[in-house]
């Protein structure tokens, strides 16, 4: 069954068309990631199925209008994981998690003992129960993006928007948290739409790229067709290698351009 | 500060208190502060009329517990006509600064956010003047309250309409707003004042705070604005500690946030204006009594609210019984004492106050 489905979606911000004519259909468990240089439109569109940013055009979450749904429905089937998350310091991760559970709240309602065992729930599935007491404000650039993880997984929603998971976190954190979000994917069949920088993580991780420019798709399809060394010159400006096989999967390599690479020291 | 972010870290460390909202042992405590700092207010005074005495006093008035009291008709008059309105404004108005001082921290995302912010006080400021100084309503009615009233929620609605006009969902750009026609109002109050030499000293002590009441209609008229604004911040007190991360993840966790926004701005607002319509400026509650709280039991609104209240009401008069005691027979302007003791816990909070990025 089709979770998100987009079809003509535009979004303009103060003037301009930042996401013009987009469309998709993303099924139901699938991981499709948007690649594309810095202001095609990724985290606009993220922003609109979110319900965050007005669109025109429509983008459907099974079969339901984004704009028709109230905020509280559409969170409960929406979770964001934000690039920059806020972070209050003061605040303990199992009450950051907690927050999650607010679609699933009255307007004034408090988090009852369901609600923190979900989050305890979250934060085992993320392997993260041992930072439950802990305040946010002391956890490493990982740690921190998992209690925001554990938050969305929290939210109990199908799909799940990532918009940069990793940007600010080094090689090792970065395998983590996607390797997190893969086995949530797979063991509780959560739907994927994720916006990313790095070609080689879109490549190993998404099930399908869309490659974005100037707020249109310019390919799509699965990652071996959308990372062509042609492709990224042309969009991203930049000389890549390509290099895939059975073993190593997808690697989009940058070359220093003009400069042979150098013999390795033996 | 090495003691204070280690006094923070420790008390911090227990997440599930905060979890469960308000403990009962911090209610309790909360109530029996109040209670303590209300009988200190009735019984001290030039007339000291005895902490048991009052106590005594005011069980008498309950039905079946058979307490007598030992007051004669001079100390029944002191305490009910004069010393019991006194403290009932400054519960009211100690609640309602702290809890307001407490939404607009958690509203805004800003630590150092009190009630004055967004021209409030500098709006009622203007207003009191205004009929101070051209002597408006005459000896029969006093228009002051009216005015400071009128002139807190037109300082509050300029800047909300600055800001939202330039800056959207802004927090930022909405207290810049803020601080922008407090300038400007206080300029024109300044301007006012300085043309009415007379009634400079009025102005002033209006300006400087106090909580002398003409009897207990101040306290009915202050009343269904402190419990009607107390009732909605107290409603909202978890969506504000959703509001903590932040206006984009608020709503994308399902939070309608300008509604909720503009429901806490105008309660807290609301019952601002009627308290300092009738206590003049009182700076530094809002700021105080939240943070010492936060110290306490954690950041959760959900215990950072409610007690806010109880805590204020119960600081705000022993701040006054400090204010009428302390150079007796005269008396201090409640405001001079309040920020005494709030300007150096202001700088404190400014010194221990992170931000941490993600």
């Amino acid at each position: 069954m089709t979770a998100l489905a987009a079809d003509q979606v535009g979004v303009v911000l103060d003037g301009a068309r930042v996401v013009d004519g987009l469309g998709l259909a993303l099924e139901d468990g699938g991981w499709l990631g948007l690649i594309g240089p810095n202001g095609a439109g990724k985290t606009t569109f993220l922003r609109a199925v979110a319900g965050l940013v007005p669109y025109q055009g429509s983008i459907s979450l099974g079969g339901d209008e984004v704009a028709s749904l109230g905020r509280r429905e559409l969170a409960r089937r929406v979770a964001v994981v934000p690039q920059l998350p806020v972070i209050p310091p003061d605040t303990s991760v199992l009450e950051y998690v907690v927050l999650g559970r607010t679609p699933h709240l009255g307007y004034a309602g408090s988090p009852g003992l369901r609600d923190v065992t979900a989050a305890r729930s979250a934060l085992a599935r993320l392997d993260a129960t041992q930072l439950a007491e802990r305040r946010l404000g002391s956890l490493s650039g990982g740690e921190r993006q998992r209690a925001v993880l554990a938050r969305a997984v929290a939210q109990d929603a199908g799909l799940l928007l990532l918009d940069e998971p990793t940007s600010a976190l080094d090689v090792g954190a970065q395998q983590q948290v996607l390797e997190l979000v893969a086995s949530l994917r797979a063991d509780h069949g959560l739907t994927v739409l994720s916006a990313m920088h790095d070609l080689t993580h879109a490549g190993q991780y998404a099930d399908r790229l869309l490659l974005m420019d100037g707020g249109r798709e310019v390919a799509a399809g699965l990652p071996h067709e959308v990372l062509t060394e042609r492709l990224v010159a042309r969009h991203y400006g930049a000389e890549v290698r390509i290099v895939a096989d059975e073993e190593t999967g997808i690697a989009v390599v940058p070359l220093r351009p003009g400069v042979k690479a150098r013999e390795p020291v033996s | 500060m090495a003691s204070v972010g280690g006094l923070r870290a420790r008390l911090f460390a227990r997440p599930e208190r905060a979890l469960r909202g308000l403990s009962l042992r911090w209610g309790a405590a909360a109530g029996a502060f109040a209670v303590v700092a209300t009988l200190l207010g009735l019984a001290l005074g030039p007339v000291d009329l005895g902490v048991w005495a009052v106590a005594r006093e005011v069980l008498s008035h309950i039905p079946f517990l058979g307490v007598e009291s030992s007051f004669s008709a001079t100390d029944d008059a002191i305490l009910w006509e004069l010393r019991a309105p006194r403290v009932a404004l400054g519960l009211l108005v100690g609640a309602m600064l702290a809890a307001a001082g407490a939404s607009y921290q958690g509203v805004f995302r800003n630590p150092l956010a009190d009630p004055y912010l967004l021209g409030a006080a500098a709006g009622a400021g203007l207003g009191a003047t205004i009929v101070i100084a051209n002597d408006l309503g005459g000896a029969r009615v006093d228009l002051r309250p009216v005015a400071a009233f009128a002139g807190a929620m037109l300082g509050v609605g300029l800047a909300y309409v600055l800001g939202s006009s330039v800056g959207g969902r802004q927090t930022a750009t909405l207290i810049l707003a803020g601080v922008t026609v407090a300038s400007f109002l206080t300029a024109l109050q300044t301007y006012v004042q300085q043309r009415s030499s007379d009634s400079v000293q009025e102005v002033y002590s209006w300006i400087l705070g106090r909580l002398e009441t003409s009897g207990w209609t101040d306290v009915l008229i202050v009343l269904p604005y402190v419990v009607v604004s107390a009732v909605v911040l107290l409603w909202h007190r978890r969506l504000l500690d959703v509001l903590a991360v932040g206006d984009d993840e608020a709503a994308s966790l399902g939070v309608p946030v300008a509604r909720v926004r503009l429901l806490v701005v105008g309660a807290a607002t609301l019952g601002t204006a009627a308290a300092v319509a009738f206590s003049g400026l009182i700076a530094f509650v809002g700021i105080i009594v939240p943070h010492a709280i936060r110290l306490m039991v954690g950041t959760s609104y959900r215990a950072v609210l409610p007690l806010s209240l109880v805590f204020g009401a119960g600081f705000l008069v022993l701040m006054d019984l400090v204010s009428r005691t302390v150079v007796a027979p005269a008396q201090l302007p409640i405001g001079v004492v309040t920020a005494f003791l709030g300007a150096p816990f202001f700088a404190v909070i400014l010194r221990t106050t992170r931000t941490v990025g993600p």
